[in-house]
């Protein structure tokens, strides 16, 4: 097996292995430092920016919204998280020269084409649909997948199957054009 | 910036390092796992949780770190669950790897952002209904399968890997 693919990214397993290494020590990490074990996540921080950006047309009612309060409108561990992914990906892309500019992912393109207003009101649409399902199931594939599992939650096996289950089934209805 | 969010940023830029290293913040790689073609995401995913399962439960075996189980709220998430697969599928990324995504060039990824941004503001109004509702109708709590099962967490990942194993044989297998 192969430790570097065809594209110059890493072997899968290996890539996977490291980040189950990260979970680890993070989860060592933040108990250590901040008192409280912290799993890796995201969804709860798109709460967190939504409220932040509200906070600045409407503040009374971002502070009168039992959800926002509940969730503490604030820049925390998980946001910072959020914001390394984005620095993370963007250095790993620069340093092995895979960024690249794309306005249409190809597969979508093979699909549908390489209209752009198609494929940001598919992407809103969708982005919007996913985010109200990950606050009601209390987490996405990062906190109710990846730290789910790791943990053995039975919240994280019940949402995983659902992810998958649901996710198969919508992509063999949407996807079938071209075929 | 406190201890925090320094911890944060460090974990999040070795998190988006391996995410992109291991190209699976592609919307092609993830429509790719759900069209069945392409199973790099699934590699990716159990490798990290074979990983982490095991050094979690040792380290909370040593009183190191505790657990931090979500609610099994049934209807938080059958339905919920089933949004975000419906949602993913068409998005072509998770709230994580959208911001991944961008980072590695693939700017179409802000409009999916966006969504993401509008569908927790609207979750954040719809709350109090759904607490009363989809929410309100049966939660088991904060329980992992070892509780439900009644045997030793170590058994369930002892079963997770042999699991695992055996599907990632047969994806290698098929070429997937």
């Amino acid at each position: 097996m192969r430790l570097v693919t065809s594209d110059g990214g890493w072997n899968p397993y290996l890539g996977g292995a490291l980040v189950g290494l990260l979970a680890i020590a993070s989860a060592y990490a933040t108990t250590k430092w901040l008192g409280k074990t912290a799993y890796l996540g995201a969804s709860t921080t798109f709460v967190r920016a939504a409220g932040l950006a509200e906070k600045t047309i409407a503040a009374e009612h971002v502070s009168a919204n039992e959800y926002f309060t509940k969730e503490k409108v604030r820049v925390d561990w998980q946001f910072m998280l959020v914001i390394g992914i984005f620095l993370g990906a963007l250095a790993a892309s620069l340093l092995d020269r895979s960024f690249k500019l794309e306005a249409v992912p190809p597969l979508w393109e093979q699909y549908f084409g390489p209209s752009i207003a198609k494929r940001a009101v598919a992407a809103f649409l969708g982005g919007a649909v996913a985010m109200l399902g990950a606050r009601l199931a209390d987490g996405c594939t990062s906190g109710n997948g990846l730290s789910g599992l790791m943990q053995l939650s039975l919240s994280g096996f019940v949402a995983l199957a659902m992810f998958f289950g649901v996710g198969v089934a919508t992509a063999k209805l949407v996807y079938r054009r071209a075929e | 910036m406190g201890t925090e969010h320094i911890l944060g940023l460090v974990t999040g830029v070795i998190f988006g390092f391996l995410l992109q290293k291991g190209r699976v913040l592609r919307f092609d790689k993830q429509v790719g796992a759900l069209l069945l073609k392409d199973m790099t995401i699934f590699k990716f995913m159990l490798s990290a949780i074979m990983v982490g399962m095991v050094g979690i439960y040792a380290l909370q075996g040593m009183g190191a770190i505790s657990l931090s189980h979500k609610s099994a709220n049934l209807g938080g998430l059958l339905l919920g669950g089933a949004l975000f697969g419906a949602g993913w599928a068409i998005m072509g990324f998770c709230p994580g790897t959208s911001l991944g995504a961008i980072g590695e060039g693939r700017w179409h990824a802000v409009f999916a952002l966006l969504g993401m941004l509008v569908g927790a503001a609207i979750f954040a109004e719809l709350y109090p209904v759904m607490k009363s509702t989809v929410l309100a109708w049966k939660d088991f709590g904060r329980l992992s399968l070892a509780d439900v099962l009644g045997i030793s967490p170590w058994a369930v990942i002892a079963a997770f890997w042999v699991v695992s194993i055996g599907m990632l044989a047969w994806f290698e297998k098929k070429g997937l």
